[in-house]
């Protein structure tokens, strides 16, 4: 534990030095600001937060990738992962001390947005169970897409090749499933439905205490981390 | 303290070591020489858990590599032959995050990372600890991962060439450094310079074509490498003369010659033990040659590393033909 400690303090870090980090910090910033003046913050509009946590949870499919793409694959390509496979310490803990530096940035990011949060505060009502459900459901959907992101930078030495790769399991599940459960027929429709990521998200940023969507980020976020561990080790073999 | 049985290691279809052998003694300095390519660094990762072997049992510091791979890493420290590190962190910062990964207690950190530093010279200019990783020489960064495998006090360590890329000044601190290392810690060490591991090592290995080639002792092996002995003499005199007056001598296998401006320079192979510097001193006095040089050759170890190094090439080179 102290291990896996130690690597997410470096990990964290490293974001705070890096220029890219920032960039997609700001990105994420300025979409969801614009989102929540064009939408939310204007009179006659109801003061609710619902539209903009799903607003962010769809610019996650694209910002969370480019958070997680130099993770391990950064590693592979400056060949640093030399030195830190050789140290005493396990895949585990290198993939679940990279997990928890990519979260603490997460969390940094997503407290960012709770400028929107005062401001509706000041002018409006908004449902304080909305906002506390709302930032527990973008936690619980960003720890899921971040071992995503995490699992597809293991398998490649290229930045690019990740960010695309996880961009595109993300779509699958957040976008694809969505047209799937209104277009496909009858039996499938049901499964696209199940896979939705956004089903689940909706019931948080509606305030609702869904265990079904704990479910659902908490195991997809397991069975990642597990692949990524898995595919960390695999390299020892090849 | 490093026990390696039938080790071999497959990439794909290439087979990179072939099913090598070897034992190395506590506190021990061992060199591992080999034309590049050979399969050293392949070993070398396999002893540090970095990579697995196809084939093969290795027990490092009493642990075996596979099923006790933390407590072999533990115990060693491995220095890659390309040392990379994170260009964001600074020099004191990086050390501490590594002591912390090497389990070495929160308060005796800082001595650790401090000692180690000393050690590797890295206290000088004084903002040295403060300085990016990603803006140092080549020889600081090699210095920074020096001390990052010293910082631990590990009983093995393994080094990959830790000698590329210095000056000379450095590389003979480094083998200074090396040398002081003696006793307390078993090293093992590559390298393609057969001056360089002579001067450190207790024992050479000489790997090539992923097979051992020949161990020893520099001393045994360079005993045992001496070959057939060689004359090399220069004389003024008619060519075909010369060639009928010393190859009539007896237990001369082979001459040659060549002209070295009007001088003529030829090389006598014998037989084992043999010596016909007198005989040639002879003729030349006899026939009335003015002679300018004449001395035995003794085949060094540098003649045996390049003969092996050339037969690898050979082979591989009939490999790919075959291909």
């Amino acid at each position: 534990m102290r291990k896996t400690l130690i690597l997410a303090r470096r990990e964290l870090a490293g974001y705070f030095f890096s220029p890219m980090a920032y960039v997609i910090g700001a990105l994420f910033l300025l979409a969801s600001g614009m989102w929540f003046f064009h939408a939310i913050f204007r009179s006659g509009h109801e003061a609710s937060l619902r539209p903009l946590f799903e607003a962010m949870a769809y610019i996650m499919v694209f910002a969370t990738p480019l958070l997680t793409m130099r993770l391990v694959s950064e590693e592979f390509r400056s060949g640093t992962i030399e030195t830190l496979m050789t140290a005493p310490v396990t895949e585990t803990q290198v993939i679940l001390g990279k997990f928890l530096g990519v979260m603490g940035f997460y969390l940094a990011l997503l407290a960012g947005t709770g400028f929107f949060l005062v401001l509706i505060a000041v002018y409006g009502q908004p449902d304080g169970g909305v906002a506390v459900m709302g930032y527990l459901g973008m936690v619980l959907l960003g720890a899921a897409f971040v071992s995503v992101g995490l699992f597809a930078s293991t398998l490649t030495p290229y930045q690019l090749v990740a960010a695309i790769v996880s961009i595109a399991i993300l779509s699958v599940f957040a976008i694809m499933m969505q047209l799937l459960t209104i277009h496909s027929p009858e039996p499938w429709n049901h499964l696209a439905a199940q896979l939705n990521t956004m089903t689940y998200f909706k019931d948080f940023s509606r305030g609702m205490f869904d265990t079904r969507g704990w479910i659902f980020f908490g195991s997809a976020t397991a069975l990642f981390l597990f692949l990524s561990v898995k595919m960390l080790e695999s390299r020892r073999w090849r | 303290m490093i026990d390696v049985k039938n080790l071999t290691k497959r990439y794909g279809r290439m087979v990179a070591v072939d099913d090598i052998s070897f034992h190395v003694d506590a506190g021990s300095i061992v060199g591992f020489l080999g034309p590049n390519g050979a399969g050293k660094s392949t070993t070398l990762k396999i002893l540090t858990c970095f990579l697995s072997a196809t084939v093969g049992k290795v027990t490092v510091a009493g642990h075996d590599v596979l099923s006790e791979s933390v407590a072999v890493r533990q115990k060693t420290g491995y220095m890659p032959e390309a040392v990379s590190l994170y260009g964001e962190m600074r020099v004191g910062e990086y050390l501490m995050f590594r002591a912390g990964l090497r389990e070495i207690p929160r308060r005796a950190r800082r001595g650790a990372v401090e000692g180690a530093a000393q050690r590797c010279w890295l206290l000088q200019p004084e903002d040295m600890m403060r300085r990016r990783l990603g803006e140092l020489s080549r020889g600081y960064q090699q210095r920074v991962g020096l001390a990052d495998v010293l910082l631990h006090n590990p009983p093995v360590l393994v080094l990959d060439e830790p000698t590329i890329g210095l000056d000379p000044a450095q590389i003979r601190s480094m083998r200074e450094l090396i040398l002081s290392l003696r006793g307390d810690h078993t090293v093992i060490l590559s390298s393609h310079i057969l001056a360089e591991v002579e001067q450190i090592c207790d024992y050479l290995i000489v790997i090539a074509g992923g097979k051992i080639a020949a161990s020893g002792t520099p001393e045994a092996l360079r005993k045992s490498v001496t070959g057939p002995s060689r004359i090399v003499a220069e004389v003024k005199g008619d060519p075909d003369a010369v060639m009928r007056g010393v190859g009539a001598m007896k237990g001369v296998r082979q001459v040659d010659q060549a002209a070295h401006g009007n001088w003529l320079r030829i090389t006598i192979q014998g037989d084992e033990n043999s010596d016909h510097r007198a005989e040639v001193a002879k003729l030349a006095a006899e026939k009335g040659w003015p002679l300018r040089e004449l001395r035995k050759e003794v085949g060094s170890l540098e003649d045996f590393f390049i003969q092996i190094t050339y037969k690898q090439s050979v082979q591989a080179a009939g490999e790919v033909s075959r291909l």
